[in-house]
């Protein structure tokens, strides 16, 4: 039964209240441990048609008659358009139109960024619609050029206020500290790079739009374009079957789809807009710098008394300001915390979400100070983080739905206990060392999210439902949810998705929610179904027969199934913690660092998919790796031009990188959450990762490091301050 | 897409099969590949030759499509993607679940593919060696390295 609810929402970190007409959820979980299906590794259920090259892409759509565009962007961080003329280009070989600004919302006569989009142009082929904008006339007015977030700060040049979360009394429990570390940790842009860039084909049919595009949200993106369009949410149809990853840079509509809408329009064309890799460096979005400012006070028992933290997010031209306090808040038990967060508007391309935004930034500062602080007190550091383990939420006193954090330090102890003997087989300049950071994140999804399941007489069943799969595997998982739900053998299940005007409505797949979302919603359905043969069987009089001899009496009559999810535990906050530890190398002389293995050990609840779990636990750790040691986007100081808009030039992790990688799962269902107990993985492994390394360094080393990326010049600068602190004495970490 | 008059016939051997298509001076691989033969399960993620995504055999030897002119490889014998669909290394992929969003996989095999029909079973040092020009940002890694070890399995 439908029920009309007050609720949070929470996406990516982010609260709104709202009113929601939710579904009953009136399924009992599963018992704990593997299932027939469900918990057990399966393999892709669209692996084949993906490593075949088969799977269509948004980047490999073509339309009978359709066109490409190119985009013009600013080559300046702050520019105004003086004067534009698109006549020339609308002469050269190819050409169907041209558009400027004044002509459509997203191109822009003041240019906030290096890239910011201005005119497009499209052409028969991509050639033609480039060469045709090497003709657009365009002068430009440079304006003065604000980069320095701190600078922003002080000039009052922010996005929204500032955000000030306090408990306790910061001050007090400064003043009951025996102990007060502080430190400033910087972290620098990074780019999501997803293999597919940022793109969508168009068509008009009659008053309605079809959008091929590659998006982690079908229904934002419909009901973003409707709604500026002023379009019936019907009338416009988005479709995502397969995507070449997101990881938070494809949640809505963006230029490049409404450039080609109305192109689209204007030539009564399909329209391809499809973003090049160096405007995808530029124009899609970043996880953004961040400078930290924090102190940590302790009593000499390690009891924390007092965490402090001023935050600046380098949030660029727009976007929104992260939760890089959300760990200092989160992570531990203490009384008294203030945190104070700025959103810097400056002329830099504006950040997106990308895998736990802010949370990865954040534990990187907050675990690497609370290791000097280890240091200090003398308290062995996974000690110290047990001694101060949350037994409820800390900012507003709810108790978790589960948590298993303490379990996952268990768990983590003969990684932990590893460091002896690592340390000793440090050589010459090459020394080692082993380091840990814990995890906290949100992950547990919630209502509304639908699915219908159909079952026809071959016995086979599938799952419709207008969500997407941007590669985390999640076909797979709502194939194995509807499986076990009906009995039924995996293969026997498909699951059609990716199309907002074949499924009901389904959430984003970002903030790590698709699972929890989703698969109630799935199983929900699968029961509705089940249900219902059941009751076809109990009137034959043979309750106990299998689905398979029941569905076959149904000829071309099916059994349609639907579900909804239900709503998350009122009172309660749902998150997912973990804990990782990290061996690395240093070369001293020379500053390189070596990861050489990241344990890790999450808990999400209930695992749908061991296989494609550890999938995604090495996924986040690698995409960590490179946060934490060579990804770095360089913009010049002086122009705020960006610099490293390529792949050569952006060091993105490779083979070469990659480290012995252990993972573990609690595999434990939240009692409180939802008929499956399942919280999402997709976020939690990236976030310790860096701090963890962090901590090895300085565990192998001695020396502290303040800055993302580990850069040689930055370890270099660690160990001189290092070297210099031995001399003088002086205490570690003030 | 309209091809040029003036631009002359070309013959490309893909995947054991004769085409004959116009192509203009300059045109890639690559984009012959995608555009005009709908070949599509080669992959362009950069275009300039950084990723490894575009990756094809000629003549046996992983080559970028994307930086390749078309012209180049006339009397060449091309095997992408979709000339390797059978291939046992496929299999492997998916059992070891060697992909996440697949953008960067065809890539990925058509290197491996090249990397075991020289050495068949190759150290881990070897595959990281031969496989270094593939990016895969989902972070696949060691599931590939997996795949490779065991494709004979
Ligand atoms: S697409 Fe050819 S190397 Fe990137
Ligand atoms: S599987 Fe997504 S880039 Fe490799």
């Amino acid at each position: 039964m439908a029920r009309l609810i007050r609720t949070e929402k929470e996406v990516e970190g982010r609260y709104e209240e709202v009113w929601l007409v939710v579904e009953e959820d009136v399924l009992e979980q599963w018992p704990a441990g593997a299932r027939e299906i469900v918990g057990r590794p399966a393999t892709r259920i669209d692996g084949l048609e993906r490593a075949r090259g088969e799977a269509v892409y948004t980047a490999d759509l073509k339309l009978p008659g359709m066109l490409h565009t190119a985009v013009l962007r600013s080559p300046y961080a702050h520019a105004r358009v003086a004067r534009i003329d698109l006549a020339p280009a609308l002469t050269m070989p190819g050409v169907h139109a041209a558009i400027g600004p004044g002509e459509l919302d997203v191109l822009v006569e003041e240019c906030g960024f290096h890239g910011a989009a201005i005119a497009a142009v499209c052409a028969d082929t991509y050639a033609q619609a480039r060469a045709a904008l090497s003709r657009v006339e365009v002068d430009f007015e440079q304006l003065e050029v604000l980069i320095d977030p701190d600078e922003a700060v002080a000039r009052g040049q922010l996005l929204g206020e500032p955000r000030v979360r306090e408990r306790g009394d910061l001050d007090r429990g400064l003043a009951e500290a025996d102990v007060v570390v502080m430190g400033e940790y910087t972290t620098q842009v990074v780019l999501h790079n997803s293999m597919e860039t940022h793109q969508a084909v168009v068509q008009w049919l009659g008053d309605s739009l079809e959008v091929f595009i590659s998006t982690q949200y079908i229904w934002g993106v419909r009901d973003e374009i409707a709604s500026t369009l002023g379009l019936p949410g019907d009338k416009v149809r988005v479709v995502c079957n397969y995507m070449g990853g997101g990881f938070g840079s494809k949640n809505g509509a963006d230029d490049y789809t409404f450039i080609a809408i109305e192109l689209a329009k204007r030539t009564r064309r399909p329209v391809r807009c499809a973003l090049t890799r160096r405007e995808e460096n530029l124009a899609t979005g970043n996880r953004n710098a961040t400078i930290q400012r924090l102190t940590i006070g302790a009593r000499a028992d390690g009891t924390l008394t007092a965490l402090g933290g001023e935050y600046v997010n380098a949030t660029g031209w727009g976007g929104w300001s992260s939760p890089v306090e959300g760990p200092m808040q989160m992570l531990y038990a203490c009384e008294n915390v203030k945190t104070t967060t700025w959103a810097a508007k400056i002329n830099q391309p504006p950040m997106k979400a990308f895998r736990a935004p802010g949370f990865v930034e954040g534990t990187f500062g907050l675990e690497s100070l609370l290791d000097v602080l280890a240091a200090k007190l003398d308290i062995d550091p996974l000690d110290l983080r047990r001694r101060n383990h949350a037994q409820h939420d800390g900012a507003d006193g709810r108790p978790y739905s589960g948590k298993n954090l303490l379990e996952c330090y268990r768990r983590a102890e003969p990684h932990w206990e590893r460091r002896h003997e690592v340390r000793a087989r440090s050589t010459g300049t090459v020394k080692r060392g082993v380091g840990m950071a814990s995890q906290i994140w949100y992950g547990g999804g919630g209502p509304p999210s639908y699915a219908w399941v159909r079952v026809g007489s071959d016995g086979r069943a599938a799952v419709v439902t207008a969500m997407q799969d941007l590669g985390t595997g999640t076909r797979t998982a709502m194939a194995q949810i509807a499986a076990e739900e009906l009995g039924i053998p995996l293969d026997h299940v498909t699951v059609s998705l990716g199309d907002s005007a074949r499924g009901p409505f389904a959430s984003i797949s970002a903030g790590s929610s698709t699972t929890p979302s989703m698969g109630p919603a799935v199983r929900a359905a699968a029961a509705d179904a089940r249900r219902q043969i059941e009751e076809i069987a109990a009137q034959r009089g043979t309750p106990d027969a299998p689905l398979a001899e029941i569905v076959g009496l149904l000829e071309d009559a099916q059994i349609l199934g639907k579900g909804g999810r239900g709503p998350n535990p009122t009172g309660m906050q749902v998150l997912t913690f973990g804990v990782q530890v990290a061996e690395v190398a240093v070369d001293i002389e020379t500053g390189e660092v070596w990861v050489d293995r990241i344990a890790a050990v999450h808990d999400v609840g209930r695992v749908i998919n061991p296989l494609g779990a550890s999938s995604q636990i090495e996924g986040g750790i690698i995409q960590g790796i490179g946060h934490t040691l060579s990804e770095h986007r360089l913009h010049d100081p002086r122009t705020g031009q960006i610099l490293t808009t390529s792949l050569d030039a952006y060091k993105l992790p490779t083979f070469a990188d990659v480290p012995v990688i252990v993972s573990e799962l609690i595999d434990e269902p939240d009692a409180q959450l939802t008929n499956l107990g399942s919280k999402g993985l997709g976020e939690p492994p990236i976030i310790p990762t860096a701090a963890a390394i962090s901590n090895a360094i300085r565990d192998a080393t001695g020396a502290e490091v303040h800055q993302l990326p580990i850069s040689r010049e930055e370890m270099l600068r660690a160990l001189r301050e290092a070297a210099a602190r031995e001399k003088v004495g002086a205490p570690a970490g003030v | 897409m309209p091809t040029s008059r003036r631009s002359p016939l070309l013959r490309l051997e893909v995947n054991d099969h004769v085409y004959e298509l116009h192509a203009e001076v300059g045109t890639t691989l690559a984009e012959a590949l995608r555009d005009d033969l709908a070949l599509t399960g080669t992959k362009v993620a950069c275009a300039e030759g950084h990723c490894g995504s575009c990756t094809v055999l000629v003549d046996g030897v992983p080559t970028l499509s994307c930086i390749t002119l078309v012209h180049s490889v006339a009397d060449a014998k091309v095997t992408t993607i979709e000339g390797l669909r059978d291939h046992q290394m496929v299999h492997a992929f998916v059992r070891e679940d060697a992909l996440q969003c697949g953008f960067c996989t065809p890539g990925q095999i058509v290197s491996a593919v090249a990397l075991v029909g020289a050495t068949p079973k190759p150290s881990t040092d070897e595959i990281r060696h031969a496989m270094a020009g593939n990016l895969c940002r989902c972070g696949a890694y060691p599931k590939i390295e997996e795949a490779i070890r065991t494709w004979q399995d």
